[in-house]
């Protein structure tokens, strides 16, 4: 079991309030992550649920029990850390056993665990060696392998992915899902990249200086951004934001339009506009258009191999269904 | 680079060789000069004195009793430094300063100042709780020269094991708290394993030190009650029995002494750099 529920948590340190007031429930074998920019206040809302910072103000419940005053080994929960924070004088048999032989288990019991774990995270050949030996994509595999013989109510990770390298990166991704899927723990994973929050979360928690500015599934976050901060930071290529006078024509201060959601044409559309640079992948290409009467180039999707130069003029026109308005305020107009 | 290298060898090497000669002579500036060849006769009469051994053992004494004081409250000083607190620079600062007392000087501080049985600091507070007061350097002189070199090689451990602390990583110990490690267990499972190349140094550089004590033995004791180490035994030799090719081969065995630790120091340091 593995709910945890935050009530009006609070962190200050010193005068400056990282988190105001935050209220947040954390189902039982949910995927949850944590999203926004750096310095947002992620890893510290992560350490307030591990305990190893205390909290100004507020409760933290896990499976219902007050655990606000518990002391982090005490939570039931596991942690990953950026660093992988492995000790770097024990092999990894030894790194991955720790938390057992603090917790006094028997050391058939702490070998089969160990075997177990180093089974699913494919490390049965580097048990002997010291954290030093191992690539960077091990050492997280065995960060991992010392959360998940604890057996935890949750795991959290905090950032793990940022110190490896892009391909690495997406392998690790899958694996992570694979193991949620497969142990059915509350996960709760912390990042900035929100191609890693969209990938692999059930639940997303948009936050900004401390704030939550939305809660909601992947698409839920792509189709009905709550204000214009979740609608730029969600989405990749980042949504088209408009404002002024072709806002206005829409009723609204600012309109905002996904480069997959406007169509091209040769003849006639709402803008009219000369490519710019453009970026090929092969799958999808990206046209930046800078229009007539909209200061920013937009960013236009187009499906692949399509014929299109610097310079050359054409008509754009958003996709009324998915064409997104917000207020002065940023926010989101039904 | 050259005259630089030629003065340095000209300072060692010529004091390093007078000794290996004097060494295989039998010189007694007062009693005869210098008279001749003996072969290797000083460096067996070096060892097979009956004051030979209780010198050993009294070096032993000395040098580990202070890198056991120095290094137990170097890593206790260390862990206090290491926290932040108000007055953090001119704290550490202070800690340093014995360092740069000559060892003179801070033996006869000692002596006068603190270990004096009827002036010292020490005797008024034992006649404050009404109890004698110890004639220290008489009843307890090992223990006194322990104490007063202890003093002044603390700082040096501080400082190296303070460094060494800054550089352990805050996220190993919060991984161990989140493993159910308590305060102890993270400081013998993950705090001290991370000093333990920094001890080792510590123990190398001070024992290549600590073998050559030899002003605080001179000021204080003068090397009786039994705190003749081996560095005052050459010393006594060569000044005092007028004996130079005797003590010169004690000075010989010195050397050697030295160069093992030093290249345990060196092999360690380097391994170090590799890393
Ligand atoms: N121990 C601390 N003392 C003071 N300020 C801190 C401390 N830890 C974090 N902060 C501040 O809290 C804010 C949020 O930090 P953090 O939670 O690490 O952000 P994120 O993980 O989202 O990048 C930052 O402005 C940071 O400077
Ligand atoms: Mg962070």
């Amino acid at each position: 079991m593995g709910r945890i529920t935050l009530d009006k948590v609070r962190k200050a340190f010193g005068e400056v309030e990282v988190i105001p007031p935050l209220d947040l429930t954390i189902e039982d074998g949910e995927f949850v992550v944590f999203v926004g920019p750096s310095g947002c206040g992620k890893s510290t809302l992560l350490r307030l649920i591990a305990g190893l910072e205390d909290v100004s103000g507020g409760e933290i419940r896990i499976d219902g029990q007050d655990a606000t005053m518990v002391p982090p080994a005490k939570r039931g929960l596991a942690m990953v850390f950026q660093s992988y924070a492995l000790y770097p004088h024990m092999s990894v048999r030894k790194n991955i056993a720790f938390p057992l032989r603090m917790a006094g288990m028997d050391a058939a019991e702490q070998e089969r665990r160990v075997k177990s774990a180093a089974d699913v995270l494919n490390l049965t050949d580097y048990l002997d060696r010291r954290p030093g030996q191992l690539s960077g994509g091990q050492r997280q595999r065995v960060a991992i392998g010392r959360a998940i013989v604890r057996e935890p109510a949750a795991f959290l990770f905090d950032e793990p992915l940022s110190n490896l390298d892009a391909a690495l990166r997406v392998g690790m991704r899958l694996e992570i899902s694979e193991l949620h899927k497969r142990l059915n723990t509350t996960m709760i994973y912390v990042t900035h990249d929100q191609v890693e929050a969209m990938t692999m979360a059930d639940k997303i928690v948009v936050l900004r200086a401390g704030h939550i500015e939305q809660v909601g599934s992947p698409l839920e976050l792509y189709r009905t951004p709550r204000n214009l901060f979740v609608a730029g930071f969600i989405g990749s290529p980042k949504m088209n934001l408009i404002g002024g006078a072709v806002a206005s024509a829409h009723d609204a201060a600012t309109i905002g339009i996904r480069p997959e959601h406007i169509r091209v044409s040769d003849e006639a559309g709402d803008w009219t506009g000369t490519v710019g640079v453009s970026e090929h992948l092969g799958s999808d290409t990206f046209f930046h258009v800078n229009c007539e009467g909209i200061p920013d180039p937009l960013t236009v999707r187009v499906g692949g191999e399509v014929d299109l130069h610097y310079g050359d003029r054409i008509h754009l026109s958003p996709d009324p269904e998915h064409l997104h308005r917000f207020d002065a305020e940023g926010l989101r107009l039904p | 680079m050259a005259p630089a290298v030629f003065l340095l060898l000209v300072w060692m090497l010529v004091p390093l060789c007078m000794t290996l000669w004097f060494s295989l002579r039998d010189y007694r500036p007062l009693r005869g000069g210098d008279l001749g060849f003996v072969g290797l006769e000083n460096f067996v009469r070096f060892v097979s004195s009956s004051s030979f051994w209780p010198a050993v053992f009294t070096t032993m004494l000395i040098v580990g009793g202070v890198l056991l004081v120095s290094i137990i409250f170097g890593v206790l000083l260390a862990m206090l430094l290491d926290q932040p607190m108000w007055g953090q620079g001119v704290v550490r600062i202070l800690v340093i300063a014995p360092f740069f007392v000559m060892p003179t000087v801070s033996a006869l501080v000692w002596k006068n100042m603190f270990m004096d049985p009827t002036n010292g600091v020490f005797a008024h507070i034992w006649r404050a709780f009404g109890a004698d007061p110890v004639v220290w350097l008489t009843d307890v002189p090992i223990l006194s020269l322990i104490m007063i070199v202890s003093w002044q090689w603390l700082p040096f451990a501080t400082l190296i094991l303070l460094t060494a602390f800054q550089s352990l990583d805050s996220e190993q110990l919060e991984a161990a708290e989140m493993d159910g490690a308590g305060p102890l267990a993270r400081f013998f499972f993950i705090a001290l394993p991370h000093l333990s190349r920094a001890i080792t140094i510590v123990i190398l550089i001070q024992t290549i030190f600590l073998l050559a004590v030899f002003a605080e033995i001179f000021v204080t004791t003068g090397g009786a009650f039994g705190t003749r180490t081996l560095t005052y035994l050459i010393y006594q030799r060569v000044l005092e029995s007028q004996n130079v090719g005797l003590g010169s081969a004690g000075g010989v065995y010195a050397i050697i002494l030295a160069n093992i630790v030093a290249l345990f120091l060196m092999r360690i340091v380097g391994k170090n750099l590799d890393r």
